[in-house]
């Protein structure tokens, strides 16, 4: 395959990441009683809200300091802490979790300062406060969720003399659906896991008799305050900040920080079900065995519906890295594997993860947004896609199947209930890339075969 | 229910509560969670349709990535309107300054596009680092020979009203550049309808069946081209309450066109809007040709009506839109189906608009100007309602709360204007409201619905 060179434009069209804050805004979602809150203007929590809306289809609310012309003149204090006292007062949180946008970030507002000022002019209980540095202009959503996560570790937690038999897993940014699975697979272990942030119900939550102000679930702050004591951290990624949310728990409190890369397919899957066999002493529950030995089962049945099919695989590194991983351990070939991102390790991680699996590596680079895909993709033959919603532009300009992971989904319904992670995950994912190749062969194919 | 915060308290009134008093068009409460986006928003959605315009937003990844293809806004020819163009503004930029990155994208954007104009939005950052959009644009337009103009659109100057007045602005720098020879006396330019599902080729139709010419669609399906002659018609009809109207004000007072404000929305608003502008020309001819249109739509409308109206007569429903104009149409187009509306609020409307629609609705009716999720989910258990219109952002507070939705904002792929569309409305609701699935749910259950 010949190399091409990454397109290089001054433009941006299309993106293929979002901003900073609106991470952070999610992460703050997957604590227990949390109110994430923007310091900015107003527009920047609607839009967050819209985005988040159409993905999740729950109720998000995120408030904001509604700055107005006067406050970035003269700063934004006052109004950050007007805020924080309507929030206090009609949410009742447990949590405020307040990051910055560009406007706060650099008219140069010390939020830490006026939280102090807060805590001392306002008398009486006060809901907890976390703050991160979120300027939209440095980094992408996922510096903001891995920022607020780290900064809920370095503001909660606590030395503690007890060391538990928990296990600490910071997820990343997973799906609902994902955390469900990643407990119950903890949880047949027989361990307990905080998992750090469970959006599992706040942003999948079941109809319900009463409107809950602060939806019902996410890691209790107790157990937040606890993570310090825990037996081991299991951090997914490796492209996040170096201060990140496991790194902080093992300087401080040296709680072993085992980092892995998101168990997507069945390799990356067997790392986390080996530590988790380590830590427990326990062998792998005949559940997940037996979910392993389908998927195997499943691998080989539809081998030769992929063997050789292009895919262009797109959205955060991690997810990325993930799914190229998944993609080449079934017979796929990645031909380009692209990012928004800019970590500076999509590629290395990529080769590690893939390096005995296809002859080739693909062609890899972050920076990139869905110009630079699609002006890539017309060489490349690609096959399929795989990646979020936005793609799907891209996916019907080539006339080929596109595979929806990851966020947004925000052209189909359920994309808080797609599964990633693990066996089962793995299993989702097959059967969608499997059946997407049947059915473009069957639709292709002149006869019409009912049997394929 | 719980009651609103103090500070909002006044941008409440119940309809024959008291005397009408409504505190509106004022900035969100710090912390308040209001729907509203900003200035940006503003302008953004109104400049969105014009589809052969390069839309460049100057800032960080976010405002862009947020607006991307995010309107129905149907075009009949390009589409450049549905790619998202930003500076995508890092650190470094934002440190020495943004209009180098600015005019080099502009080039590059201009040249690989060729379009007919470009928009440059302001956000929030530029707003702060000062970069001078002005004199950018000027230096890229006299080097491609296109129209490139600033949108002043910074997201933190007041709420998204401005952002209403800096696109009309914008356009109005275009209007008044092109050659109107050939004009129509009986011309106007449709203001304030965005395309959404094609609502303006409906609307089109009609005033093309009426013998009436459009020089400009603004800015549904809308051209550079036409809008740079909008002046040449002979009048401006107006739909929605705030995009729009500050620019037909500019054009009154420039080129002497005078202004109607309508509503395509609903029957009696519809017809009344092709009747106003039938008058206007006050030629016997056009004013036929309407009376006859109109009679062959109700004709065929009608009947098809009644089967929902039977259906939902009794049912109540809460509106909840971004400007208050739209909220008189649907007030009355809910009537028309033997509905009751019991709550209706919007983001951006004008004292002017709240008093009329206190003077519209029935006793009682909650009339709320910027409101927020709680105050919405408050109204909505305290109402009952069986139908909720709204946007994106208010569709899961419906829904968890075991009430129908109906989208009414610039995402919907359903047209609802013109007389089509208010059977297209009809059946809308009807879908929602008399669906089966609100029989598992537990407000159904408990006897909250019916």
């Amino acid at each position: 395959m010949t190399k091409n060179p990454k397109p290089n434009y001054i433009s941006t069209t299309n993106a293929c990441k979002l901003c900073t804050p609106l991470g952070a805004a999610l992460a703050f979602k997957g604590i227990e009683g949390a109110v994430p809150y923007l310091h900015g203007s107003q527009g920047c929590a609607t839009y967050m809200r819209r985005y988040i809306i159409s993905h999740f289809n729950e109720p998000i609310d995120i408030a904001s300091s509604s700055l107005s012309e006067k406050h970035a003149v003269y700063g934004g204090g006052p109004n950050l802490k007007l805020g924080l006292l309507n929030v206090t007062k009609k949410y009742r949180p447990k949590l405020i979790g307040i990051a910055t946008t560009c406007l706060t970030e650099t008219i140069g507002d010390d939020v830490r300062l006026f939280l102090q000022e807060y805590e001392r002019e306002v008398k009486g209980d006060k809901p907890l406060m976390v703050r991160v540095a979120t300027p939209s202009y440095s980094g992408t959503h996922m510096e903001g969720f891995h920022g607020a996560v780290a900064a809920v570790v370095d503001s909660l937690a606590a030395a503690l003399e007890t060391k538990t038999s928990t296990v600490n897993i910071l997820p990343g940014f997973v799906s609902p659906a994902d955390i469900r699975y990643l407990k119950e697979v903890v949880s047949d272990f027989g361990l307990s896991a905080t998992i750090l942030p469970d959006i599992s119900e706040t942003m999948d939550g079941p109809a319900a008799k009463k409107y809950e102000k602060i939806q019902a679930g996410g890691t209790s702050i107790n157990e937040i305050g606890n993570m310090g004591a825990n037996l081991a951290t299991l951090e997914f990624g490796h492209t996040m900040p170096v201060e990140s949310g496991g790194a902080i728990l093992q300087q401080r409190f040296q709680v072993e920080n085992r980092r892995l890369p998101l168990p997507m397919g069945i390799t990356a899957s067997d790392r986390l079900f080996a530590i988790l066999t380590r830590i427990s002493g326990r062998e792998i529950p005949d559940k997940h065995g037996k979910e392993r030995g389908r998927l195997v089962d499943s691998y080989v049945d539809g081998h030769k519906y992929l063997s050789g099919k292009r895919a262009i695989v797109y959205g955060e590194e991690d997810l990325v890295v993930g799914l190229t991983a998944f993609l080449a351990e079934i017979g796929i070939i990645p031909v380009l594997c692209a990012s928004g991102g800019k970590s500076g390790r999509l590629a290395a991680e990529i080769a590690a993860a893939t390096a005995d699996l296809i002859p080739e590596q693909p062609q890899v680079f972050e920076g990139m947004d869905f110009f630079d895909i699609s002006e890539m993709a017309a060489d490349l033959t690609p096959d399929l896609l795989v990646g979020h919603s936005k793609g799907y532009s891209l996916a019907r300009k080539l006339d080929i199947p596109l595979i929806r992971v990851g966020f947004p989904i925000h052209d189909r319904m359920g994309g808080q209930r797609i599964q990633h992670l693990g066996y089962r995950g793995a299993q989702h994912l097959f059967d969608q890339v499997v059946n997407a190749m049947i059915a473009r062969k069957q639709a292709d194919s002149p006869v019409g075969y009912a049997y394929m | 229910m719980e009651a609103a915060l103090k500070e909002r308290q006044d941008q409440i009134h119940r309809t024959g509560d008291k005397p009408f008093a409504l505190v509106c068009n004022k900035d969100s409460l710090a912390g308040a969670v209001s729907q509203r986006a900003c200035v940006f928003c503003g302008s953004r959605v109104v400049l969105y349709p014009i589809a052969d315009a390069l839309h460049l937003v100057h800032g960080p990844i976010g405002c862009a990535v947020y607006t991307w293809d995010i309107r129905g806004a149907l075009s009949s020819g390009p589409e450049l309107h549905r790619l998202s163009f930003s500076t995508d503004l890092q650190e470094l930029d934002v440190i020495f300054g943004g209009e180098q990155k600015l005019s080099r994208a502009l080039l590059e954007l201009i040249e690989r596009h060729s379009p007919k104009a470009a928009f440059v939005y302001s956000t929030c950052i530029v707003g702060i680092i000062g970069d001078d959009l002005e004199a950018v644009c000027k230096k890229v337009a006299a080097e491609t020979g296109i129209p490139v103009i600033p949108v002043k659109s910074e997201g933190f100057k007041g709420n998204k009203r401005a952002g209403y007045t800096a696109a009309c602005n914008a356009m109005a720098r275009l209007i008044g550049t092109g050659d109107t020879t050939g004009i129509s006396p009986h011309s106007i330019n449709i203001l304030g309808d965005f395309n959404l599902a094609g609502d303006i080729w409906m609307i089109r139709d009609y005033f093309a069946r009426m013998g009436v010419e459009v020089v400009a669609n603004i800015t549904g399906d809308g051209r550079v081209a036409d809008i740079k002659r909008a002046h040449g018609a002979a009048l401006n009809v107006v739909q929605c309450s705030g995009s729009t109207m500050d620019l037909a004000r500019l054009m009154e007072d420039d080129y002497g066109i005078p202004a109607l404000r309508v509503s395509y929305f609903g029957v009696e608003d519809m017809a009344q809007a092709l009747y106003d502008v039938a008058n206007h020309f006050n030629d016997p001819d056009i004013l036929q040709r309407t009376r006859e249109l109109v009679r062959e739509e109700l004709e065929h409308l009608l009947p098809k009506l009644e089967f929902y109206k039977q259906a939902l007569t009794g049912k109540k429903a809460a509106i909840y839109v971004g400007g208050s104009f739209k909220a008189f149409s649907l007030v009355k187009a809910f009537r028309l189906l033997g509905m009751d509306v019991v709550m209706v609020g919007s983001q951006t409307g004008t004292e002017e608009e709240y008093r009329e629609l206190a003077t519209i609705t029935d006793p009682g009716t909650i009339i709320v100007d910027d409101t927020n999720p709680l105050e919405l989910t408050g109204f909505l258990e305290e109402t009952r309602v069986d139908i909720f219109v709204g946007g994106v952002k208010e569709r899961p507070i419906a829904y968890k709360l075991g009430v129908g939705f109906c989208d009414h904002n610039h995402e919907r792929k359903e047209a609802l204007a013109g007389f089509a569309g208010m059977l297209g409305f009809a059946q809308e609701v009807y879908a929602s409201v008399m669906s089966p699935v609100w029989r598992f749910t537990e407000h159904y259950q408990s006897g909250d619905r019916a």
